[in-house]
């Protein structure tokens, strides 16, 4: 819409009732609601859509990135009512929005694929008979899926989970047709074999109604959690020239293959040793566009309106492989990393967006939304653009380590601490580097997220400062630290209260600590402790006198309710099944009950092997977050 | 409540404990405390000067209170000892004891060969924050210096005889001419029987300073142990009672059944006028301790705690939060510390209509921080402390999310009493309004709501500081008067575009108003909504100074604040006031 704006056209918004208030209802020059909360019945509703272009008598429709992006029957509606659909033709999206079609392409014009069964299979046996022949592990996809879920706009498409082995293989497959079905309305499903240690690597692609196709410097798109991206970055650590060209010259020629124009996606994977497989072709925009974007200097979506309007392409090949410096992408999401991603639901009780040079967060939430239950729970783009990859890095940092979000749990202090695993910095990452370096999901709460010792130093340091006694003990996870606060003669060593009105209440500050700057949020405060951020790690830090620290030792010690023997709901939800009754003998790994939330089911599975104690929620019930839905003895 | 503090420099010192273990122990800090840590030798004329060391041995005497043994065994129960506290509650270094040589009078049953400094008590001033505030500490641990025969713990246990209680009675006196609080850390096991009257007497002297220093210098109290019979009133009759308690090692299973998930039983602190034994033999009613006065039944029943705390290191760091938002008497100023907290930060959440009144608050006032007070107590009403830019206000608001914010006899009493506290010193008051009125039933007209409300009306009508009032959604009927409206002379009455301010609701007024009859009550109510379910009537009239958005509610407030800071009201002389008791 900004692109549009900028070109003097006037835009017209599609909202559902629940986005009344949403940023891009209100950005729009006009702004027609579509239906209900629900996106079958707003966003994915085409008559609904249809009747908007008519009563506005709309040009062109911009799908964005999901919902209806990919969607070839809505491309044939908005052609029917005399509008164009900027985007690819829709000869292209049929071709390539069905994956087995798009792979047997694929082939044919010489680009590279992986293993699989080149068509649907009919049912979970056919799933095996083919996963048997292709080997384990595969990989299960929904047919009509794209990526994964992936903005406030798109619908949830989740129909995509590994199989290491056949009992997976069958449960992963039921879970996907079901979710696929309610998704898309389109239960097939695909099998392929699954690479290892693979990393996402990604060429757009950009062509014209006259026959030319030009391709950009990849993106890389490895850091994964549940097979979304959330980290992303413009070019890739990996990608040589020679690599970049090979990969951009069988992009191309796939897209010449099809006939296609507007712009596209061309997924790979890629292993270390630098070999890249068609995974498949996003037929638009994708939300991670805008590091392309940062490094050429092109409005994507701009030529995507000029292409869409008929006009050739403005811009050359050798133009766009001249790009300049280095640009990331954190998506940031309402979840909680600790319990498998779950979406955290609530309103955002504080809400600063981080701002400097080279920063651009694309958000569609302000301070009080409410981040329902009804879309995906992305609450912002974050795009960093430097001058190599390094300082690309450190403004991402320092980005995420000023961004105040308070209200729902969310995945910023993961992505923070991500970027300071070595193995991210030295630029080798795989789409399992979450699962390798966050072990269990417990080891990506924020409360548990390493930090290093010259940085615990600097949270110390920063705690002494805001209590500002002169002696003190700090007591951090059991370790006492003795500090001394004492003026300084000559040169300021560290100074609280940051920018003012711009990060406002003290709920982040920013200090100077040996002449480094650092930015930490404070989380919670109390009478002896504060409960402060640093570097995405959440740590409580108790400030005492030298003598209440002494003294310390001898107050009772809080025991916690011992959960280890009860399955909790993950999240607020409904109860759909409970598989299990008192008396029961169960193992570890049974299934015990579903959860459904955020329209994802979520099985719960046995921790220990025991004996079912109690069960104490029903079937249909409606859950809280920790409520105990089981208890063994 | 984020700290401005002046450029320092900042050592990471070694760690604990090898760095400092000599330096902090407990005999050192003591020593300086009572001025013995210089070492004699420097002093010439009195370095082996009989008559200063009979002064050292004595002191020493004193200092050593139960013994290293008494001391560990309190440790064990997770307590601290009297002075321990005392040093906790105080800025490092700052206590200055005064009576440490006080012994008591008493000559019966042998109290004669009994003789131990200080008395069962610790008085004495020190710095809160670097401002002067005055303590008491009872000890209940008593002090049996190793020539005694017979353990002293029965005998005194902190109990109170005629010199105890002058010693209080000094510290309140000093206090209230110097103009600065007083804490009182009760531990004590009651009367000195042995004393007889002349401990009873000491009570009431004590009673009767609590009453003279009452809106005069703010009174805390904390109950660290027992307290029990006429000892309750003395905190009873203070500003703040709050208790601490340790729960002891092998319970900590057991789960509050008053507040699950919150807390484990708070034990070993507790108040009531007659003990379970006293209870069975006269009501034959069972009960324990706990369920009489512990913690949990005074801070959620019966409203005589306003907090409590699970260790005594948090309850004496809760107590110096609290008077770091209280001006040091009614004659001193308002303390306002550097804010970090932009005075006009915009709240956009409070464009979205909010059903915890708790998120309001901690939406408008500096960083969030709310130091609650009764916050277990008659929830559909929330009270405490603030600060706004820096300065310190009493906050209070209706609570929709519980009893759906109505008045009830406990919510108007515990408002009424925090809106006093706030007129006696000088503390602004801010009121949030949602309230559908008053709770309808006979519990409540049985138990006196006329004449509780009262009391909140009263208090309203009668604070002269600085009063200001947001309505967010409904101020219905009896319950708009009294939640500090413009007729009980506000200052700023300002209403959301969300107020609904009428005589009741509209489904209730529309039966009433045509009883029936007529066509469509649906449009009858829409009428009656169109016109009084708004702020605009009251505008209109003046009652209601703006309407504004919410989410300049903290900037506004703020700027009026400001405005009425030297606010000053003159009534007509008078002895007192006849509030609705």
């Amino acid at each position: 819409m900004r692109t549009a704006k900028q070109l003097g056209i006037a835009t017209v918004g599609i909202y559902s009732e629940a986005d009344t208030a949403a940023v891009h209802a209100r950005f729009a020059d006009e702004a027609i609601c579509v239906g209900p909360a629900a996106s079958t019945a707003s966003y994915l509703n085409i008559p609904a859509i249809v009747d908007a272009i008519k009563q506005t008598g709309a040009d062109a429709v911009h799908p964005g990135y999901g919902f209806l992006s990919e969607n070839s029957h809505f491309v044939e509606a908005v052609e029917a009512a005399g509008a164009t659909f900027v985007g690819p033709p829709t000869h292209a999206v049929e071709k390539m929005g069905d994956k087995v079609e798009s792979k047997k392409i694929a082939a044919a014009a010489k680009v590279n694929t992986i293993p699989g069964w080149a068509g649907v299979t009919e049912n979970a046996d056919h799933a095996i008979s083919v996963a048997r022949e292709i080997g384990f592990p595969v990989m299960i996809k929904a047919s009509a899926g794209g990526g994964g879920k992936a903005t406030r706009r798109r619908v949830l498409v989740q129909g995509m989970r590994v199989a290491w082995n056949e009992k997976e293989l069958l449960e992963g497959y039921e879970l996907c047709t079901q979710e696929a079905a309610s998704a898309f309305g389109d239960a097939r499903m695909l099998i392929e074999k699954f690479i290892e240690q693979p990393r996402h690597v990604e060429i757009q692609v950009l062509g014209d109604k006259w026959g030319n196709v030009i391709y950009f410097p990849e993106r890389e798109c490895s850091i994964q959690r549940r097979n979304q991206k959330v980290i992303e970055e413009a070019p890739s650590p990996l990608v040589t020239p020679a690599m970049r060209r090979a990969m951009g010259e069988q992009a191309v020629a796939l897209c010449k293959a099809v006939g296609y124009h507007s712009a596209g996606t061309v997924e790979f994977l890629a292993n270390p040793q630098r070999e890249f497989h068609f995974l498949e072709m996003n037929t638009r925009l994708q939300v991670e566009h805008p590091i392309t974007e940062a490094i050429t200097g092109q409005d994507l979506v701009e030529h995507m309106l000029r292409v869409a309007a008929g006009q050739p392409l403005t811009v050359s090949q050798d133009q766009v492989l001249h790009y300049s410096g280095s640009a990331m992408e954190c998506r940031v999401y309402s979840e909680n990393p600790a319990r498998g991603f779950l979406p955290s639901i609530g309103r955002l009780l504080r809400y600063r967006e981080p701002r400097g040079p080279g920063i651009r967060c694309d958000s569609g939430v302000q301070e009080g939304s409410e981040i329902s239950i009804f879309y995906d729970p992305l609450i912002s783009k974050l795009v960093v653009h430097g001058v190599d990859r390094g300082a690309a890095l450190a403004g991402m940092r320092r980005a995420l380590d000023s961004y105040v979000i308070r209200g729902v749990q969310h995945n910023a202090p993961l992505l923070r601490s991500v970027l300071d695993v070595p193995s991210f910095v030295a630029g080798n990452l795989s789409t399992a580097f979450l699962a390798e370096n966050y072990a269990t999901p417990e080891a990506s709460a924020p409360e548990r997220l390493p930090l290093g010792a010259g940085q615990q130093d600097q949270l110390l340091a920063v705690a002494a400062l805001l209590w500002g006694d002169m002696e003190l003990v700090l007591t951090l996870s059991g370790q006492q630290t003795a500090v001394v606060v004492r003026p300084a003669e000559s040169r300021m060593v560290a100074t609280s209260g940051i920018n003012g009105a711009e990060h406002g209440s003290g709920q982040a500050l920013e200090a100077e600590v040996d002449g480094q700057a650092v930015f930490l949020q404070v989380l919670q405060m109390g009478p002896r402790q504060y409960k402060l951020q640093h570097c995405g790690a959440q740590r409580v830090i108790q400030v005492d006198s030298p003598l209440s620290a002494r003294l310390g030792c001898h107050m009772p010690v809080q025991h916690a309710e011992d959960f280890s023997k009860a399955i909790q709901s993950p999240m607020p939800g409904t109860l759909i099944s409970v598989a299990v009754q008192p008396g029961q003998l169960v193992n570890q790994g049974d299934e015990v009950a579903v959860v459904e939330a955020m329209k994802m089911q979520n099985v719960l599975k046995a921790n220990v092997d025991g004996v079912v104690k109690s069960v104490e929620a029903d079937a249909g019930a409606v859950v809280a977050a920790d409520q105990v839905i089981v208890r063994f003895e | 409540m984020l700290r401005l503090v002046a450029p320092v420099g900042l050592s990471l010192g070694a760690q604990l404990p090898a760095a400092w273990a000599a330096a902090t122990c407990l005999a050192a800090r003591c020593m300086s405390s009572t001025g013995l840590a210089q070492p004699l030798d420097d002093l010439p004329p009195y370095a082996s000067n009989p008559k200063w060391e009979r002064v050292v041995a004595a002191k020493e005497e004193a200092l050593l209170g139960g013994g290293q043994h008494r001391i560990d065994k309190q440790h064990e129960k997770g307590k601290l000892t009297a002075r321990e506290r005392l040093q906790v509650l105080f800025d490092p270094g700052s206590f200055r004891e005064a009576g440490a040589l006080v012994q008591h009078r008493c000559h019966d049953f042998g109290m004669e060969q009994q003789q131990f400094y200080g008395d069962g008590v610790i008085t004495g001033s020190g710095t809160v924050y670097g401002r002067p505030v005055f303590a008491f500490s009872q000890d209940f641990t008593g002090k049996r210096p190793p020539c005694m025969g017979r353990p002293s713990a029965a005998v005194f246990g902190g109990s109170l005889s005629e010199s105890h209680a002058a010693k209080i009675c000094r510290l309140m006196d000093r206090a209230v001419a110097a103009g600065a609080p007083i804490v009182g850390l009760n531990d004590s096991g009651g009367a000195r029987i042995q004393e007889g009257v002349m401990s009873l007497a000491g009570y009431a002297e004590v009673f009767q300073r609590n009453v003279d220093a009452s809106g005069v210098v703010p009174q805390l109290s904390m109950v660290m142990g027992p307290c029990a019979g006429g000892a309750v009133y003395s905190p009873a009759l203070t500003d703040f009672t709050f208790m601490a308690s340790a729960a002891l090692p092998g319970l900590g299973s057991l789960r509050d059944c008053l507040w699950p998930g919150r807390s484990l039983v708070r034990h070993s602190s507790y108040m009531f006028l007659t003990g379970p034994e006293v209870v069975k033999s006269v009501t034959m009613e069972e009960v324990t301790q706990e369920q009489l006065g512990g913690a949990a039944t005074h801070t959620s029943k019966s409203g005589v705690a306003h907090g409590a705390y699970d260790n005594e290191l948090d309850a004496l760091a809760g107590l110096r939060e609290l008077l770091s938002f209280l001006p040091l008497s009614n004659r001193a100023s308002l303390p306002r510390i550097p804010a970090s907290d932009p005075a006009d930060r915009l709240c956009p959440f409070l464009d979205y209509v909010a059903y915890d009144m708790l998120s309001v608050v901690q939406q408008v006032v500096d960083d969030g921080q709310v130091f609650e007070i009764m916050q277990d107590y008659a929830k559909n009403m929330i009270v405490g402390f603030a600060r706004m830019d820096g300065r310190t206000v009493g906050v209070v608001a209706n609570q929709p999310a519980v009893l759906a914010g109505c008045l009830d006899i406990d919510a108007s009493v515990k408002a009424a009493r925090f809106v006093r506290f706030c007129d006696a010193f000088n503390i602004p008051l801010l009121t949030f309004v949602d309230v559908p009125g008053f709770l309808p039933g006979t519990a409540q007209e049985y138990g006196g709501i006329i004449r509780h409300g009262a009391k909140l009306l009263y208090a309203y009508a009668e604070a002269s500081v600085p009063k200001l009032t947001v309505i967010t959604r409904k101020a219905y009927g009896g319950a708009y008067d009294v939640m500090s409206s413009k007729h009980l002379r506000n200052d700023i009455n300002l209403s959301w575009p969300t107020g609904q301010i009428a005589v009741m609701g509209s489904k209730g007024a529309v039966e009433i108003l045509f009883r029936g009859k007529g066509e469509d009550m649906k449009q009858q109510e829409a009428e009656y909504e169109e016109k009084f379910n708004n702020p605009f009537q009251a505008a209109k009239v003046g009652y209601i100074d703006d309407i504004l958005l919410p989410r300049l509610t903290r900037q506004r407030l703020c700027a009026e604040l400001e405005t009425l800071a030297d606010k000053k009201v003159w009534r007509p002389e008078r002895k007192h006031g006849n509030i609705p008791l």
